[in-house]
């Protein structure tokens, strides 16, 4: 008997549990050439000179003076050189690349490459703001008129690298037809396809982006892939022959895009009742030397600044900060876990200055339906958190637990946290801006395939969207297809991101087999492209950030238990139990595996996992030295799931791919505040900074 | 330059290349046997795990010549095996493949450990599988899978 006797078997499996399964470094072309990046040694100043070494023959150099078209990488805000043309403002800037057939000439090329420079001074610090946002709710000033307390905390949190375990990588080649053509480790084809596009000013049906396997992504595959395919574009365009780059893991850690470092200041407004009636948060986020997506991972930040709890009173601001260091980007929870972090601590420090039980006081202002949301919105759905809570509570045994832990000298520690995530883009993003479409279509034989562009990165969307057209169609999973995605043959469905793919991909593949159902006629070739329209009450305004913020939520209580040691200061994982309402589970499998995925890594984001920079280069640039939990890190874990359903959703299903990593880091760093019997302010709360805070009584 | 012979998937093999050329790019560019993953390049990751005489080993960080006499299996022969097809159930229905970079490694790890030692306990699962990292499962079904298959195989180890 199958553990999980509802789920439908994994699409890819076979093909990737036998080694089959192609990822970037797998493709081999005729006559195929390697590339090599060479990088900025400094943080910032003017390029002065490149002597570039005698090129052997069939050996190149490609830089900004062979840019086709434009200079730059087709990201939101696109301000991102895809080479540096005479300054270069971080360490690891890509200033050309050598291309040629032989690997170890690269490696020789660019040791052998001068670079002279005219050194500016870096800055590191929050000092240069380049975006800024804010919104407030109610009447922030005049609660604090009538506030009888005040609490101030300030919080940190540390970068976070994705560790996709395929490292960053690109094939371009020419197609059956002659058509340039880029595979490899991506999380959006469509955005590979216009960055290059934009480069090389190519046309519509100039380029073709194919994916195939992605050995992970997290969000670092998001955005980055664009840049290397419009280096490998550039390059074709001299060089005509197919070329492979494939980061080896020191490049990958050194100088590809990762998790926001942040700074919150919160203050808290507390009357005579001992209720909080408003919250002020100023939010700061190290963007490092472009700006890329950082204005939207502000908006998501500052979005979840309050996480579930609803206070009346808001003035919530925030900026992202210029600095000399590799650009930060996208990467699961996208913004939202730095504040779900801040806020899940603050809450708890309320309560314990205040003087009442943190659990009461959260339960008193959980988000309920129809309640007004932190941007002035309203939360539309049902919302059973409560349910949620009582669960996790149940498993966890957590009263026992957190009463017996509390008491001096335990060296045991539980801690809770309860958060939200929004589904899909931005307010009504999902309809004014992605316009996503897919298709399904039969041919003659009546045999069903499925196109979408969102990307199967291990998530398993090949199988959950296959299976929801199946399901509708009334047909065996094994007799509709869907293959990886290929830009020449799949519609834009919008980028594999803000867990979208279920909750709209989704939902757009249900109804476009609901509307192939009505129409069809047996032994006819039929197809139907269904474009997303959202719902329609949904509004918002994304200057003032006013409105609706997202189509709908996921929710989420994350329980962790620790065990310190006084003589090593070293946690140890002891158990972990989560609840989730994602609407309502698709596929049960692959459910618990983005759950188990996600929280592990939010946990080691709350205690573990730690990358500094020093002077503009990361210190820790291996999988030795940025440590991810092993098989011996982890204890055992239990999930649930609260039905739902929503009724834009798949079957009733929500986002979850996101959801399950922002609790991990609050819930473990509450529970090693509740062994350590002292506050956490700073994440990754790693030995040496639970040993300043208890003998320096440094937070 | 030098001749080293060793065992491959069960055939003698003789190559000519440097000696301290990584196993890797020798299983990987020379016998094109691509489901040796390279995910890190330094024996963190275990992607590349192949058997070394049964055991597992990191193959990025094997120099070519230290395989000389020796034999060595790939995850491209062991999935032809009995055993594979225990361990592949096992995976598939706990959900132990994500993105799936991993999972070669993660086989031939738990065929390592369950070649020894056929009934571990979980910790000794653990313990066995620590060196084969995967961010996209959290272990979990990782570790189920290969104790199930400890019991599903009984007797094949």
């Amino acid at each position: 008997m199958s553990k999980y006797p509802t789920s439908v078997k994994k699409v890819d499996f076979p093909e990737k549990i036998s080694g089959k399964a192609k990822y970037a470094d797998d493709f081999v072309f005729p006559d195929m050439q390697y590339a090599k990046t060479v990088r900025s040694t400094i943080p910032c100043g003017k390029i002065k000179k490149i002597t570039v070494p005698k090129l052997p023959d069939g050996y190149y150099w490609i830089s900004a003076k062979d840019i086709v078209k434009e200079n730059v990488v087709n990201i939101i805000f696109s301000d991102w050189p895809v080479f540096a043309d005479g300054r270069v403002n971080y360490c690891g800037e890509a200033i050309g690349i050598f291309v040629g057939e032989d690997k170890a000439i690269l490696d020789k090329l660019c040791e052998e490459i001068k670079v002279e420079y005219e050194p500016e001074t870096p800055i590191y610090d929050f000092s240069e703001a380049y975006i800024s946002k804010g919104y407030k709710k109610g009447d922030y000033e005049a609660a604090k008129k009538k506030a009888k307390q005040v609490v101030r905390r300030t919080y940190q949190t540390g970068y976070q690298e994705q560790a996709y375990i395929e490292p960053q990588g690109l094939v371009l080649y020419y197609d059956e037809s002659g058509k340039m053509t880029i595979t490899g480790s991506m999380q959006c084809p469509f955005y590979v396809k216009r960055a290059v596009m934009r480069t090389l000013g190519l046309k519509d049906d100039e380029v073709r982006v194919i994916q195939p396997a992605v050995g992970g992504a997290f969000g670092g595959k998001e955005h980055y892939p664009s840049l290397i395919g419009a280096q490998l574009a550039t390059a074709s365009y001299k060089i005509h022959k197919p070329i492979k780059m494939v980061f080896e893991r020191y490049e990958d850690i050194a100088y590809s895009t990762k998790r926001h470092p942040s700074k919150t200041e919160m203050e808290a407004l507390i009357d005579e009742n001992k209720n909080i009636i408003g919250i002020k948060s100023k939010v700061s986020l190290n963007g490092g030397a472009y700006k890329g997506c950082s204005g939207v991972v502000l908006s998501r930040a500052l979005i979840a600044a309050t996480n579930a709890y609803v206070i009346p009173n808001l003035d919530i601001s925030g900026d992202v900060y210029r600095t000399n260091t590799v650009p930060t980007a996208a990467f699961r929870g996208f913004g939202s876990p730095q504040t779900i972090f801040a806020m899940e601590m603050f809450i708890h420090h309320i309560a314990k200055e205040i003087g009442v039980d943190p659990l009461e006081l959260r339960m008193k202002y959980l988000a309920k339906q129809g309640d007004i949301t932190a941007n002035s919105g309203k939360f539309h759905d049902p919302i059973v958190l409560d349910k949620l809570f009582e669960k996790a509570m149940e498993m966890s045994d957590y009263k026992r637990k957190i009463a017996e832990y509390s008491k001096p000298g335990s060296l045991r520690g539980i801690g809770m946290s309860c958060f939200l995530h929004g589904c899909g883009f931005t307010g009504s993003g999902e309809s004014d801006i992605i316009h996503a479409k897919v298709k399904v279509s039969k041919d003659e034989n009546d045999h069903v395939t499925c196109y979408a562009s969102s990307v199967d990165m291990g998530q398993g969307c090949r199988t959950t969207l296959k299976h929801i057209v199946a399901k509708n169609l009334g047909l065996p999973d094994d007799e509709v297809e869907m293959d990886y995605p290929d830009t020449d043959k799949t519609p834009d469905s919008g980028p594999t991101a803000a867990s979208r793919t279920i909750i709209i991909v989704g939902f757009l593949m249900e109804k476009a087999a609901k509307n192939l159902k009505k129409i069809w006629k047996k032994g006819v070739a039929q197809e139907i492209i269904e474009p997303y329209v959202g719902p329609s009450y949904i509004h918002w305004d994304e200057e003032t950030m006013q409105g609706d913020a997202y189509p709908s939520y996921s929710w989420g209580v994350n329980v962790v238990e620790v065990e310190f040691s006084p003589v090593t200061f070293e946690i140890t994982l002891k158990g972990v139990w989560s609840v989730y309402d994602v609407g309502r589970v698709v596929d049960e499998r692959i459910a618990v595996g983005q759950a188990d995925g996600g929280v592990l890594q939010g946990i080691g984001y709350g205690f573990m996992e730690n990358e500094t920079c020093v002077d503009g280069k990361f210190k820790q640039r291996s999988l030795s030295d940025y440590i991810i939990p092993t098989t011996m890190d982890v204890p055992h874990m239990e999930t649930a799931f609260i039905d739902n359903p929503f009724i834009y959703g798949a079957d009733g299903a929500k986002g979850m791919g996101e959801l399950t990593l922002v609790g991990g880091a609050p819930a473990v760093a509450l529970a090693i505040e509740n062994a350590i019997g002292k506050e956490i302010h700073k994440i990754p709360a790693t030995p040496e900074y639970i040993m300043e805070v208890l003998k320096d009584g440094k937070n | 330059m030098a001749k080293i012979k060793f065992n491959l998937n069960h055939k003698d093999v003789e190559v000519e290349l440097d000696p301290s050329t990584r196993l890797i790019d020798v299983l990987r560019e020379h016998f094109g046997l691509k489901g040796v993953k390279e995910g890190c390049g330094e024996g963190s990751c275990g992607a590349c795990v192949v058997l070394l005489d049964g055991y597992s080993v990191n193959s990025c960080l094997l120099p070519l010549a230290n395989v000389e006499g020796h034999e060595v299996i790939t995850i491209e022969e062991f999935s032809k095996t009995k055993r594979f097809e225990v361990l592949k159930e096992a995976f598939a229905d706990e959900g132990a493949t994500q993105c799936g970079f991993c999972s070669p490694g993660m086989i031939i790890a738990g065929e390592s450990l369950l070649s020894h030692n056929p009934h571990p306990t979980e910790e000794e699962a653990r313990e066995a599988l620590s060196g084969n990292l995967c961010r996209c499962t959290g272990y979990q079904s990782i570790v189920h899978a290969v104790l199930e298959a400890s019991k599903k195989g009984e007797g094949l180890w």
